[in-house]
């Protein structure tokens, strides 16, 4: 295994690049017309898991990105996904 | 190095594609039946995807000195139809014997409906009933959480399933240890957009261990990479994990849960 200054050396320049891209994307749709949407919602509610002493973040977000109702649909309403919960 | 790529649907990608994955050391293949981006119109349609996974994909394969293997079913995304969903099945059973089908797959949920539930279970039946290795598709994104419960409650109720015999495919970091705790195989797909990186798979390799789990690159018509795994493979080697891991979940760990099919030979 990497030791911790190693995988920043590796791994530090494209992490930061990525934080950046988040930041741009919410100023991004800040700038553009348009009402709510339940996604950012979402997008904006897992942010904070970033910042918590935890191991398991990544795990965390993607829970926080998902359907947690337990019932079968009758249907399904679109073939596709949207990332979050939408309806 | 030397690899097996246990999910790709190669009637997608082009023949450089075969090239490239010769040429990185791929050996084998495995193609899972799926779904073609739109919905086919008749079972007929099916009829002839099961000839061109049976017949012309081994060929082209062969060119590059790659063995092809082959999942029977009809996927999860045009299973809510349970009466168009049981014509195809029946087709299954005149294709299921031919030399390189390894099993049923990618069966699974899409949407999670009830209709996806009846037609998955009835694909297990046919798994059971022929005794062969299944393949298991998870949802998408938001689905995924809730279809791979599903699937493990579903699963639950078949007592004559062998755990073993069952790869659960798609896990991120939210679903692979359900699927590993309840002895499944568990399938991590590289991809640039959804489901993993190459960093996340190998992160969880570091956290849940490298036991009946493989990585694929699950390429397709969509946003997808055939290069996938060995590109994981090289970025493992950044990491310092030995080439003996490294060998271990891109060859040994796929060529031992596929030796469960008789079928499967390098």
């Amino acid at each position: 295994m990497l030791s911790k200054k190693e995988l920043l050396d590796m791994q530090f320049i494209d992490a930061r690049a990525r934080l950046i891209d988040l930041a741009a994307f919410l100023d991004r749709l800040e700038r553009h017309e348009g009402g709510d949407d339940i996604r950012l919602s979402y997008f904006k509610a897992a942010l904070p898991i970033l910042l918590e002493n935890r191991p398991d973040r990544a795990k965390a977000v993607l829970e926080r990105f998902s359907d947690h109702t337990t019932e079968l649909s009758e249907t399904a309403p679109f073939q596709g996904a949207s990332g979050a919960p939408v309806s | 190095m030397s690899y097996i790529e246990p999910h790709a649907h190669m009637v997608s990608r082009t023949t450089d594609d075969y090239e490239r994955l010769a040429l990185a050391g791929c050996e084998a293949l495995c193609e899972p039946a799926f779904w073609a981006g739109f919905d086919r119109s008749s079972a007929a349609g099916f009829y002839d995807y099961f000839r061109q996974l049976t017949e012309y994909e081994p060929k082209r394969a062969a060119r590059y000195g790659i063995k092809h293997f082959c999942w029977l079913c009809i996927n999860p995304k045009e299973a809510d139809d349970p009466g168009f969903a049981r014509e195809v099945m029946a087709l299954i059973p005149e294709f299921i014997g031919r030399e390189n089908v390894l099993g049923i797959g990618e069966i699974g949920l899409n949407k999670n409906t009830r209709n996806e539930l009846k037609i998955f279970e009835e694909h297990v039946q046919i798994a059971l009933d022929y005794d062969l290795p299944v393949l298991i598709h998870t949802p998408h994104l938001e689905d995924k959480l809730k279809g791979t419960k599903l699937i493990l409650d579903s699963l639950s109720n078949f007592s004559k399933l062998d755990h073993s015999k069952v790869i659960i495919d798609h896990v991120e970091e939210h679903t692979v240890a359900h699927v590993l705790d309840a002895g499944y195989w568990a399938g991590m797909t590289l991809y640039p957009e959804s489901k993993c990186t190459p960093n996340r798979a190998i992160d969880i390799l570091e956290v849940y261990g490298s036991e009946n789990i493989w990585m694929n690159s699950a390429c397709d018509w969509g946003v997808s990479d055939p290069m996938a795994v060995p590109k994981c493979a090289l970025e493992m080697k950044r990491r310092k994990h030995s080439p003996e891991m490294i060998r271990k979940v891109t060859f040994d760990n796929p060529a031992k849960f596929l030796s469960q099919s008789p079928r499967f030979k390098l």
